[in-house]
Order: C-alpha cells, then structure tokens, then sequence
C-alpha cells in the first residue's frame, strides 16, 4: 500500500505495539481524541487500539525522557516523542547523561531500549522550531541517530529502532512526512513509497545509494537527500555524473558506503540542512580523509546552512536552506578545479 | 503506622539488623573517609555519615522487587540494599571487579539485580526515572514500588517538578524520598527555599506529603511503610521528607565550616545510630556484649572488602570500549 512517512511510521509503530506489549508511546498530544496525534499526525487513532499505552503528558519534556529512561530499565520498550526536534534540549539532561549513558556507567549490566523520535526541518517556524539537530547528538556516545528520506525507509527503521536494545533517536523532516488535514505543512515533498504488509525492518548501520554514478559523490539525508537527487538530475544534463548516497543511519555511520563510492569518483560533497560548523559534514568528510586521502582528486567539500540560527523570513530561509541549484554549483566547482 | 508498631511487625532479629547497616554505612564511609584522605583511592568522595536512618529506614521497608534511585551521594543507599561492601569498595578503587567494572565509580554506585538503579549524579535527575520505573510496573500491574532518594538541594530543579506532577497524574507507585540535610553542597536550604517544608509542596501536585524524624530509624520506617503501602494498593505516590544532618562534608576534603558549631552540637545529640543503641538496650533487644561483638564484626569485614578492592585487576585500559552498546562495537 502507498503510504507517506507519517503513515507508515503509524502502521510501524501500530504493528510494534501489537507484537510486543512492552512497547509503548509517551509524548505531549499523542492520542487526545479530536486532536492532532502528535505534531504530525503520526500517533493519529492509536489511543483507539492501545488507550494505555498510548500515553499523553503535561509539556514536560525532561519527565518524558526521564520516564523512558526508567521505563525501559525495567525492561518496557518506549517510542518518546516530542513535537519539535528543538524541545530535545529541554530534556537534553535526560537523554545525555542518562540514556546515553547508564549502560555504560553500570559496566554494561543494563539495557537501554528506548526510542525517541524528533521531527527537524527549517521551515517557516522561526528559530526555536526549526532546527537540524543532528549535530548535538553525533557528539554523544552511546545513541545510534537514524534520519529516514522515504517512507519505506522510516518503517523499516522505526521496527528496528524499537527491537534494538541500545537507544535510537529517530530525525523525522516535516516536508516529508506528507501529514494530511488541518496538520498539513506547505512546501512538502511527496516521499510516498509503497510499503509491504508483511513485517521487514532496514537495518541501522546501513546506508544506500540512491542515485549510481561516477563524477562526484553526494552525501545527503532528509530533505538534503531529496535536494541531491535534484542537483544530480540537473547535472546529468551537463554531463556531469553524481552518486548520491542515503546514509540513513547518522550514527553508527555506513562509512564503508561512503569511502568504497569515493575510491570511485575521487569527489565528496556533503550536503546538509544544519550550519557548517561542528556538523555532519565535517565527520564524515575528515572520516573519509582519515581513511583514503590518496583517492580524493579535490578537497572534500560541504553544502550547509550559514553559521546562524534560521531566520524567519521565507527570502532569508531560502537563502538559508541549501537549495538543489547550490548543490549542483558545488559539484560543478568542484570538477572544474579537479 | 507508628513507632511502637513498627517495632513489633520487624522484631528483634530485623530491629538488629538495621542497626547493622547503619553501623556498617557509618563505619565504612568512616574507612573510606580515611583511604581517600591518605591519598590511596582515586576520584571523588560524597559521604552519608548522619543520614544512616534515612537509607536504612526506607530500604527495610521494602518488599523484594522494588528499586530504589539515588544520587551523587550513594553509598548509604547501597548498603543499605545490602550491595555486597567489596563491589562498592572495588568500584571506588576503579577496579575491574568493580560493582560497575570501574566504569561508574564514586556518583553512580548501584547494581539492579539488587534493586538499585546505578546512581545518577546530576541533582534531581533520578526522579523522573523512577516516575518511568513506577510507570512501567503500573502498566504490567506488578506489585512493585520505585523509590527515588534525592536531597533538599534537588526540591529546587525543574526535573523534581515535572516529576512529582507527572507521577500524582497517572497516580504511579512511586515513593519520593527527600533526604533534607539542610544543605545544598555549601548553601543553607535556608537560602535557597522560602517554604519550611519541602513535603508541603505534594499539596501543589495534588499527591500526598509527609514528614518524619530522618534521625529516628524506626520513625523512617514506619512512614516509609505507609507510603510503601499507598503506592503498592494504587493510591499514588507519596512525596516524603526526611528531616536529617551530615556529619560531614559536602565532598572530598570539605572541613564543613558553613555549618554552625551549635546547629552541629544540636544534631549530633539526635545521633541516630546512638539513640538506636540506647533503645534497643533499654527494651532488652540486644545486649551490650553482643553490640560489642557487632561491632567488631563490622569493622573486620569492612577491612575484608578493602583489603580484597586493594588486590583487585585494574581494568584492561582498551575495556573503555566496552559496555557502551548491546548490539555494536564501538566504531572508532
């Protein structure tokens, strides 16, 4: 059945709490009858099925990740849900220092299966709701990041993010969750896919490449990802070749994928909608640097957001947000000098 | 419950061995005070020496599978669950057989296959996790009730709040400890609180509050029993408080010079450990000899754990990379 990422994340997180009753869902507006079903709609009816596990809360993000964190010590499998990546950094205590954390300080006696799940994206909201927040956690051992393009993708990561036993922070992007109704974002991309009834789950750790090709290397996730393939089509009409990989999983990183495409087309370019400091783009390009400087023909190169929070104004957010036509100028660049 | 029952539902043999743990919790920390000062053991030392009733009373009070959370100040919890003295001691040496392999050291001391969730040293932070403990045994309808230790100190972080409101909300069985030593690390609660008591603040969360002598073990307990019970018959939580003194310092070389010589003159005659002896003498419980050979007990076992902790394998320095994921190496 087609579906879009909000819908295919809810039929995953449906089959999940069908199969294993310690799975449970804890987040603010996830199941209030005649409400929204969290942000994006992606909890929209499971109260119906599941009223007990369904579990609203007052806005009160460190109690909800400081309850997942002790929920799943006792062997429950939380999905924690805020409605904004950006509201992370209130419970930010408890996801660093405790479910990052606890399984290591207790010598490995313990097992952290929780599941957050987060939407990003720069889109018209201002600052403080509008963030990439990909960066805060790449720094954090001991949380594996997964950031789902399609919807095939976010099911099959959201399965294996509750059966996991260690933490998975899940980046959802709010144009491409494809959320219908009153909770329908503009600018949206169709990232529809068709997802099997039968249970299947895409590994974490596992990247994939999107688009092959021979000239340059593009690494891109969420939106980024979608803008790549854009930039590729437009390239392809200048002759140029562009490999476009999804790395899907941020943390552990399918580094293998992106070394074995580079040892092939000798170019890196990262795109990424955070800004370029302390980002994505400068761990996976000193990760590629580190491991083959002998096959890079040009420096490896990044497409990112300006060193700034996100402005508010849709002429300064354009600006802001990497658009497809920047990506194709980087590569472009970037073969001309090689 | 008051005292009077208390003391007739634990009887003789459990009334000693909670005057036990406290002389094992008061002589340790005293043992360990001593090694950390002479330079032989690594890190840092926050130490329960006064609050011995506190932990000993709540965790009698305990059915076999409740847990417990604790804080940057965990040793009196620990043995008090009867955590076995040389794992902490291994832990506190940052040995390999340490009760978390040398990972957790002095602040995160716990083991949950005794009850005890590894402690969590960052002020007020294990209240919400055991609010998601007590969650979890609600929604399997287990009889089991999480306990969270926590200081005055901690009544002030917004995670005490959104805790204590989420745990009266779903009506949780939890039990929330406040162990007031009427100082937070230097600072007088005095200065930091405007309310007298900080068990008056359940009224605003619409969840039960109450008070007891943390320098009366068997006051402790009974309170403790009766919030146990609430929690465990589905009547919610409890936000309990505990009036108590450090006869210590805040941490490692702390001389304590902020608290007043007569306050401390004044808290020392509610010694609980002394007026625990006493009443077990004067109601013929224990004998003077048999406290003497108690004591002794103690002391040499706790020179057992050292002695062991001392002759420990450090840790291999590659295991860092261990323990960190269930299911993955470490990617380098």
């Amino acid at each position: 059945m087609k579906m879009g990422i909000a819908e295919a994340l809810r039929k995953a997180i449906h089959d999940e709490m069908t199969r294993d009753e310690n799975v449970f869902c804890i987040g603010e507006d996830i199941g209030i009858t005649g409400g929204f079903g969290g942000a994006f709609t992606v909890t929209l009816g499971l109260e119906k099925d599941f009223r007990d596990r369904i579990i609203d809360t007052p806005i009160s993000e460190t109690g909800i990740f400081g309850a997942a964190c002790g929920a799943a010590l006792m062997g429950m499998r939380p999905i924690a849900d805020v409605q904004y990546g950006d509201f992370l950094l209130c419970a930010m205590d408890q996801i660093v220092n405790q479910i990052a954390k606890l399984r290591y300080m207790s010598g490995g006696k313990l097992k952290m299966p929780v599941v957050m799940r987060a939407p990003v994206g720069v889109t018209g909201r201002g600052s403080q709701h509008a963030q990439n927040l990909e960066p805060y956690f790449l720094c954090c051992p001991g949380i594996k990041i997964v950031a789902p393009a399609t919807a095939y993708d976010a099911a099959g990561l959201l399965r294996a993010a509750v059966r996991d036993d260690d933490p998975v922070l899940i980046f959802e992007h709010k144009l491409l969750y494809g959320s219908k109704g009153p909770r329908q974002e503009s600018g949206t991309f169709d990232v529809t896919s068709e997802i099997p009834e039968e249970d299947y789950v895409v590994p974490i750790g596992k990247g994939v490449v999107r688009r092959a090709g021979s000239d340059c290397t593009i690494v891109a996730s969420l939106l980024m990802m979608h803008f790549s393939l854009a930039a590729a089509r437009m390239l392809e009409e200048e002759g140029i070749s562009c490999e476009v990989l999804d790395p899907r999983t941020l943390w552990p990183l399918d580094i293998e994928l992106i070394t074995g495409s580079v040892r092939k087309t000798g170019r890196l370019v990262i795109a990424e909608e955070s800004p370029k400091q302390g980002g994505l783009g400068a761990e996976i390009g000193m990760q590629v640097s580190e491991r083959i400087p002998d096959y890079l023909l040009a420096p490896i190169t990044r497409v990112a957001a300006p060193n700034t929070p996100a402005p508010f104004s849709p002429v300064m957010e354009r600006f802001y947000v990497p658009q497809p036509e920047r990506i194709r100028d980087e590569v472009k660049s970037l073969i001309a000098e090689s | 419950m008051d005292k009077e029952t208390a003391i007739s539902e634990l009887g003789d043999s459990r009334i000693i061995d909670m005057y036990r743990r406290m002389v094992i919790i008061r002589e340790f920390e005293e043992r360990i005070r001593y090694l950390f000062l002479e330079g032989k053991m690594p890190g840092t030392i926050h130490q329960y020496i006064g609050m011995e009733a506190c932990a000993v009373g709540v965790c009698s009070a305990l059915e076999v599978n409740d847990v417990i959370g604790s804080t940057h100040r965990p040793n009196g919890h620990a043995l008090a669950m009867g955590i076995p003295m040389k794992d902490i001691v291994a832990e506190l040496y940052g040995k390999a057989n340490g009760v978390c392999r040398g990972k957790g050291g002095a602040m995160h001391i716990g083991d949950l296959e005794r009850g005890m969730i590894p402690a969590i040293a960052i002020v007020g932070a294990n209240m919400p996790v055991v609010l998601g403990a007590a969650l979890a045994f609600k929604l399997r309808k287990e009889p089991r009730v999480a306990v969270s230790f926590f200081g005055d100190g901690a009544s002030n972080e917004g995670a005490f709040h959104e805790a204590l409101n989420m745990a009266a909300v779903y009506r949780v069985p939890a039990v929330f400890v406040c162990e007031n030593n009427q100082y937070g690390a230097s600072t007088s609660i005095k200065l930091t609180t405007a309310i007298e008591h900080i068990s008056d603040r359940a009224a605003c969360y619409g969840m039960r509050g109450d008070l007891a002598d943390g320098m009366d073990v068997l006051d402790v307990y009974a309170h403790a029993r009766e919030a146990l019970h609430t929690a465990r018959s589905g009547k919610g939580p409890t936000l309990l408080e505990l009036l108590t003194y450090r006869f210590c310092g805040h941490s490692r070389r702390d001389p304590s010079n902020y608290q007043p010589e007569e306050e401390k003159k004044r808290w020392k005659k509610k010694d609980s450990i002394a007026r625990f002896r006493s009443l077990m003498l004067e109601r013929g419980i224990i004998t003077k000899e048999k406290l003497d050979v108690l004591k002794k007990e103690v002391e040499d076992s706790i020179s057992e754990a050292i002695e062991y902790a001392r002759h420990c394998p450090d840790p291999d320095p590659e295991d860092t990379y261990n323990d960190l994921y269930v299911g993955m190496e470490v990617p380098k």
